[in-house]
């Protein structure tokens, strides 16, 4: 469904991502992973395009996507949620969530000029609050409701363009250990529904719990792929995180 | 009798200006320091075609479609630029439209336009821009009920975020810049045909100011607290025929005290005090 070749990106003289290829398969649940510095955001930046690689292709669903803007990748259906929420804060919860929601209607700005119903993005926003358990926030300003409420009005919001392949960047970030495995179950919920999910994550208890494949990133190349046992049993994924002199304290 | 009829005018005119910028700066969130360039465009634009034996009705038309693709190509330097930045680039096409006007022979350099046709009387400009105004202010009311008002909330508040929704940001910007210029443009040609003569200075940097002045001081993104800042500031003046002397310090004052004390506007005083948000 994703499919990166190839991919590389320097900021100076350093190299963040170096030649990363990576797939992802419809339906598939996969972790993207790596200690702090390793490239991970700047790899999902890459993908999505918030970033043009220096050398290399990402493809959609076939289609050759790396020199789309984000907002088509958007209107395909490939959609991301920031690391930070971003929420549009002088907007109500709902509005927030309305004009995601309204995207055919906004897609050429005449025809948003014209259109004046809200009904229809008004019950599908309404109907994905519901959902996320948010409704009792949808008409308190975004600004003022907690960072729990909008992580889910940020993923209600990326649920209202109705993704195929949606890349969710630390989305468990500050959340409580209650509230992370609580959203962590929603993830694995929205997968199980068919959206095809890439988790970058820090919490490793739940990146490994849900995703069903691992992808490890380390000095801006991918150190090992596969089941999420498998690839934390490995040596050199421990001393990526931990950092090698661990070991050879450890033999000394 | 004339002269309330011009001042109604002038009030008109400025209504115009103001809620232009207002759907630039205030809905869309793109500063603009040079919006009197555009009002100069459509000017001159209108004047020229007029002087060249075109009807007032087209002449003004041609006028807008200057200045609103002038505003376009302004619009695509918002697309690379933000806040600050663009602040300084829109200050530059103010005065790079003075600096060029001046120096061209065609244009009637320092000298200006002068023997404009004008087959209207007097009565006749104030309707056309008081009826100018209102069009404008019944489009600006539509636009925030609509979902290109919303759009434009979106870029204004995040454009990142506004992207990753599936918003294309550049095209409402160039759109914003468009409606808000060619807006300037129709003030413009109504201007030149009114006064019959125009000339490089009544374009500059601090006509820019007042008009943005207009605009925070009536509340910047409320459609009827704009309108009423832009008819203040050409009330005043008139009453206190001192202002017109120290004008960029008063409004500079009138600017820095808004920001200080109500960042709002009369929009925000407004709410403020009877609880209630005017559109």
């Amino acid at each position: 469904m994703l499919e990166g070749r190839d991919l590389s990106i320097a900021f100076g003289g350093v190299r963040a991502v170096a030649g990363v290829n990576l797939r992802v398969e419809r339906g598939e649940l996969a972790g993207l992973i790596g200690p702090n510095g390793a490239g991970k955001t700047t790899l999902l930046r890459l993908l999505t395009g918030v970033l043009a690689p220096d050398s290399g292709s990402v493809r959609f669903e076939g289609r050759d996507v790396t020199q789309m803007p984000i907002h088509r990748r958007a209107q395909l259906g490939f959609v991301l949620t920031h690391q930070i929420v971003r929420p549009f804060r002088d907007m109500t919860v709902l509005d927030n969530v309305m004009v995601a929601a309204a995207t055919q209607v906004t897609l050429r700005p005449w025809r948003a000029l014209v259109s004046v119903d809200t009904r229809p993005a008004r019950l599908r926003a309404q109907a994905l609050l519901a959902r996320l358990g948010i409704a009792d926030a949808a008409d308190k300003p975004a600004r003022s409701v907690p960072l729990g409420y909008l992580k889910r009005m940020q993923v209600a919001r990326a649920l209202a363009l109705e993704p195929r392949l949606l890349m969710l960047d630390e989305p468990l970030a500050g959340l409580n250990y209650t509230e992370a495995a609580r959203f962590a179950d929603l993830i694995a919920q929205l997968n199980a529904e068919g959206i095809t999910i890439v988790l970058v994550e820090h919490n490793l208890g739940e990146v490994t719990r849900i995703a069903r494949r691992l992808l490890v990133l380390h000095n801006g190349a991918v150190l090992a792929e596969g089941v999420p046992r498998d690839v934390m049993a490995r040596h050199d994924v421990r001393d990526a995180y931990l950092g090698a002199d661990q070991d050879a304290v450890a033999h000394a | 009798m004339d002269y309330y009829l011009s001042v109604a005018t002038f009030a008109a005119l400025n209504v115009i200006l103001a809620l232009g910028l207002n759907l630039i700066s205030g809905f869309c969130g793109q500063v603009s320091l040079g919006h009197a360039a555009f009002y100069g465009l459509g000017a001159y634009g209108a004047a020229l075609c007029s002087v060249a034996g075109l009807p007032m009705g087209l002449s003004v038309a041609v006028g807008m479609m200057v200045a609103g693709a002038f505003g376009i190509l302004t619009g695509f330097a918002a697309l690379r630029v933000r806040e600050d930045f663009l602040a300084i680039v829109t200050m530059g096409v103010g005065f790079l439209f003075l600096g060029a006007v001046r120096k061209q022979a065609w244009l009637g350099a320092e000298m200006g336009i002068a023997k404009i046709p004008s087959p209207l009387d007097k009565w006749g400009y104030a309707m056309l821009a008081i009826g100018g105004a209102v069009a404008l202010l019944l489009l600006s009311l539509h636009v925030r009920r609509s979902w290109m008002g919303r759009a434009f909330g979106a870029v204004a508040q995040d454009e990142d975020a506004a992207r990753s929704i599936g918003i294309d940001v550049s095209g409402y910007k160039i759109a914003a810049f468009f409606i808000g210029t060619a807006a300037a443009g129709l003030a413009g040609g109504i201007y030149a045909h009114m006064t019959q003569l125009i000339v490089p200075d009544a374009f500059n940097f601090v006509q820019s100011v007042t008009i943005l002045a207009m605009v925070v001081v009536g509340g910047i993104g409320s459609t009827l607290g704009v309108v009423a800042g832009a008819v203040l500031l050409t009330l005043m003046p008139e009453m206190f025929r001192f202002i017109n002397d120290y004008k960029l310090l008063v409004y500079g004052g009138l600017l820095l005290a808004v920001m200080r004390f109500s960042p709002e506007g009369l929009a925000g005083l407004v709410h403020r005090w009877t609880g209630r948000r005017l559109a």
